[in-house]
């Protein structure tokens, strides 16, 4: 394989980890504060359709990402109004919001665009643009670094250098801020930062908040950036991964980069090789279409060495009694 | 930030510096708090003694903002004070160590200390300021803690510093203490009373919370008894004996000793030797144990809560796997496989009282009647035939045996959920001692249990040992292994100490084992 070969493989691999990064730090911020969301989902599919539905009909891509993230949020408060305040299981109500956004979705395009359940092409100012790096044309002749420059570090969109900025900033946030430690504090102990005087509830909202900020722009990011519209069930299964990767990262931001990026380069090499020769063995293109589902899998299964959730995680909070 | 006087009070000894007035608070049907009224001066210790349940941690956690009172009126220094939160008692000065710390576990000491009183929205500049504060604390006080340690690596007593510490680091004048030694060594405790009179030297004011009268007698100025949710008493602890306490927190005299008569062992009825454990973690929690018990004596294991014991007792009551060699009458008996089990056990003449009652000992959601034949049901005394069980048979039993144990209500039809601590614990024993066991383990007998039940099943256990059975015994309250024991094993780090006839030691030495210290005579 020769160096542009693997530069398109690695750009489409930051292509297609963009999403899956946004929405498992969307998850991180939510299971870390100690709320379980199996809705990452629910969440990326309900932005994704209206941001589609707004840049459609605005001809504005950043009209499309502000609607994609209220949609996202509007979840994302269903979720917390569920979890935090009604201290319901998280799980069904993450369950319920993955039902509600894919069927909504698609009545409500029906509806508005009579195309199917899809909303129309988007085209032009609706889309993201990939952005030219400086100095990425005059520095494409240098040996190596250059194409690496050019073809791999230039020519994204705006929201994947925001992905990927996102990683040091939730670390910075997590580790180094009054926010982070009562953040971490209540996935941990939220009795522990009760009695120290702080409100467990607004504590938990904030990070579901912010969850659903991130998976608004994974979501709008997926229809207004990788794909030009929105199409039924877009997401397929996105949530569910960045969830595993989540996992897989132990609940840490450089590590949840790491877990994103492998997914990413697996569905990327599942996209070029559409069937791989290996000798006398044809890989069908079913089975390298499978493979991020099937690291899923064993990634969900535990093959990866023990993770400790946080350890309030998934429990409501209720004073003794 | 600083209130009028807060942390002082000694220029105004006069006028208190907690003052409750009519303080109630029910939850649901119980009325945890009735009428409370209460008192308490500044710069001094002051206790407050009561059964389990008498309501002592509910309304501390009132005037700690944890609960909200129904109704009732708390003044701080003289002033009327509204708390709704945590954050309002921290403001007014009030510090509490919880009795189950309230600690962030995989967060060092330095943060748990700052949480909720960052300077701030970065977190440097707040941990170097605690770094020097606690630094200057702990040579006050005499309370070293690595900072950088974090919680999950410290044993119980110093976590219960580091709790101290959260109070100090905001500034508390008024410091609650929640059955602080419940989980400490003697050592430990003595340390810590040592720390609260130094406190008191400093003018600031300690409500200590324990059922433990020794406690109260040694380290307060007033006592304040409660009962059933009610205030009773309030005196000068040295104008009280531990009796008269006694009498207040229970309604009736109660015989703090027991009567026992000197043990007559007889055959060999259990041999363990070198059991090991390792828990699914990797962690060494049994190593190389071996023991002997004998027909007609009790076994106490004395030790801290969670250096092996528990393990100890699940491995013999066949709930855990382990390896080494068991002997019971003679006969080897399996340590896994399914020969090793609870139904395998009590075959072999072994019966079980685990420590905690109510995820083993009992289904909470069944009835009294059917917890009464828990791991007997297969007994053809309650088959009706080949199909049925006879219930009727089983109801008629249970109703008898909760005569016998004078287990209150006598209703065999309740949930055993809806019997005290215990009543629920009655139920247990009557299932476990009524079989007439070669053999009874029995964990943490009195846990969470009044002090009228405690005198009842302490009873119970020495007939069955006056009747010929051994008996191995569990416990972490050291008052409890002493009186009721012939010979005591010391249990500290998955090892056994040391062995020692009940009547050849005193609880400074056993103190000093359950601290891993290893006295000439071991």
């Amino acid at each position: 394989m020769d160096l542009a070969t693997l530069l398109q493989v690695l750009d489409s691999t930051v292509r297609l980890a963009t999403p899956l990064l946004l929405a498992c730090l969307a998850g991180l911020y939510s299971e870390r504060a100690g709320i379980f969301d199996i809705g990452l989902e629910g969440k990326m599919l309900a932005a994704a359709f209206l941001s589609a539905a707004v840049a459609a009909v605005t001809g504005s891509v950043w009209l499309g990402l502000g609607a994609g993230i209220l949609a996202a949020l509007l979840m994302a408060l269903i979720h917390g109004l569920a979890s935090i305040t009604f201290r319901g299981n998280q799980l069904i109500s993450g369950v319920a919001i993955n039902f509600l956004a894919a069927g909504l979705t698609v009545v409500i395009a029906q509806d508005w665009f009579q195309q199917g359940g899809r909303t129309p092409s988007l085209m032009g100012g609706a889309r993201f643009e990939a952005i030219t790096l400086p100095l990425a044309e005059t520095l494409r002749a240098v040996p190596v670094f250059g194409p690496i420059y050019h073809d791999l570090i230039s020519g994204h969109t705006i929201p994947v250098y925001f992905a990927f900025a996102m990683v040091p900033v939730t670390w910075w946030v997590l580790f180094r801020t009054r926010f982070g430690l009562r953040l971490r504090a209540v996935g941990e102990s939220p009795e522990a930062l009760d009695t120290a005087g702080v409100s467990v509830i607004r504590t938990r909202y904030a990070a579901v908040l912010i969850c659903g900020v991130l998976c608004g722009i994974a979501g709008a990011y997926l229809a207004t950036a990788l794909q030009a519209g929105f199409s039924k069930d877009m997401t397929a299964g996105r949530g569910y991964i960045a969830l595993a990767a989540l996992i897989f990262a132990k609940w840490r931001p450089w590590h949840a980069l790491m877990a994103t990026m492998l997914f990413g380069l697996l569905q990327a090499v599942a996209l070029r090789y559409q069937s791989l020769e290996l000798g006398r063995v044809t890989v069908p293109v079913q089975a390298m279409d499978a493979l991020p589902y099937i690291l899923t899998v064993v990634i969900l299964a535990g093959f990866v060495g023990r993770a400790i959730p946080p350890r309030a995680g998934g429990e409501p909070y209720v004073k003794e009694r | 930030m600083a209130g009028p006087d807060r942390g002082k009070g000694r220029s105004d000894a006069a006028a208190p510096v907690i003052e409750l007035r009519g303080i109630s608070k029910a939850f649901g049907p119980v009325q945890a708090n009735r009428d409370i009224s209460l008192r308490v001066m500044p710069g001094t210790i002051h206790g407050i003694i009561g059964e389990n349940g008498a309501g002592k941690s509910t309304l501390m956690s009132i005037l700690y903002g944890f609960y909200k009172a129904d109704a009732g009126e708390i003044f701080i220094s003289g002033q009327r004070t509204e708390i709704h939160d945590s954050h309002d008692a921290i403001r007014a000065g009030i510090g509490m160590v919880f009795q189950h710390f309230k600690l962030v576990e995989n967060f060092t000491v330095l943060e748990n200390v700052i949480l909720g009183v960052e300077e701030g929205r970065l977190l440097k500049p707040s941990l170097a300021k605690a770094r020097g504060i606690l630094r200057k604390l702990a040579e006050e006080y005499e309370l070293n803690v690595d900072p950088d340690a974090r919680i999950e690596d410290l044993g119980v007593g110093m976590k219960q510093r580091v709790e101290i510490l959260k109070a100090l680091y905001r500034q508390a004048g008024i410091l609650i203490l929640d059955e602080p030694t419940g989980v400490l060594t003697p050592a430990e405790a003595d340390h810590l009373f040592r720390i609260l009179e130094n406190l008191k030297s400093e003018g600031k004011t300690i409500l200590l919370i324990t059922h433990k009268l020794r406690e109260i007698m040694a380290a307060t100025d007033t006592v304040s008894v409660m009962r059933r949710g009610e205030m009773t008493a309030t005196v000068r602890t040295a104008d009280t004996t531990p009796e008269a306490l006694a009498e207040m927190m229970v309604g009736r005299k109660v015989l703090l000793r027991l009567d026992k008569s000197p043990a007559k062992p007889g055959r060999t009825v259990l041999e363990a030797d070198n059991i090991c454990l390792t828990d699914a973690d990797g962690v060494e929690r049994l190593k190389n144990v071996s023991l002997t018990v004998r027909a007609g004596e009790i076994l106490g294991i004395a030790g801290v809560a969670g250096n092996g014991q528990s393990h100890l007792l699940e491995v013999l009551g066949g709930m855990r796997a382990a390896t080494g060699r068991l002997r019971m009458n003679g006969q080897d008996i399996a340590l896994t496989g399914r020969a090793a089990d609870g139904q395998a056990r009590r075959a072999a003449g072994i019966a079980h009282v685990p420590e905690d009652r109510q995820r083993e000992g009992l289904i909470m959601e069944f009835h009294a009647w059917e917890n009464t034949i828990f791991g007997y049901h297969h007994d053809p005394a309650w088959q009706a035939n080949a199909l049925l069980m006879d219930n009727a048979a089983i109801r008629a039993e249970a109703a008898a045996k909760m005569a016998r144990f004078d287990v209150r209500p006598p209703n065999p039809d309740l949930a055993a959920r809806s019997f005290s601590g215990g009543n629920q614990q009655k139920i247990v024993l009557a299932r476990e001692i009524e079989r007439t066991p070669d053999l009874l383990l029995v964990g943490q007998p009195t846990r969470g249990v009044d002090i009228g039940a405690i005198e009842f099943i302490h009873q119970r256990i020495l007939d069955l040992r006056d009747a010929g059975a051994a008996v191995i015994l569990v416990s972490v309250e050291l008052e409890e292994i002493l009186s009721l024991s012939d010979r005591i094993a010391v249990m500290f780090d998955g090892r056994i100490m040391g062995e020692r006839p009940a009547d050849q030691t005193d609880e400074k030495e056993l103190g000093l084992m359950m601290a891993g210290m290893r006295t000439e005579a071991a």
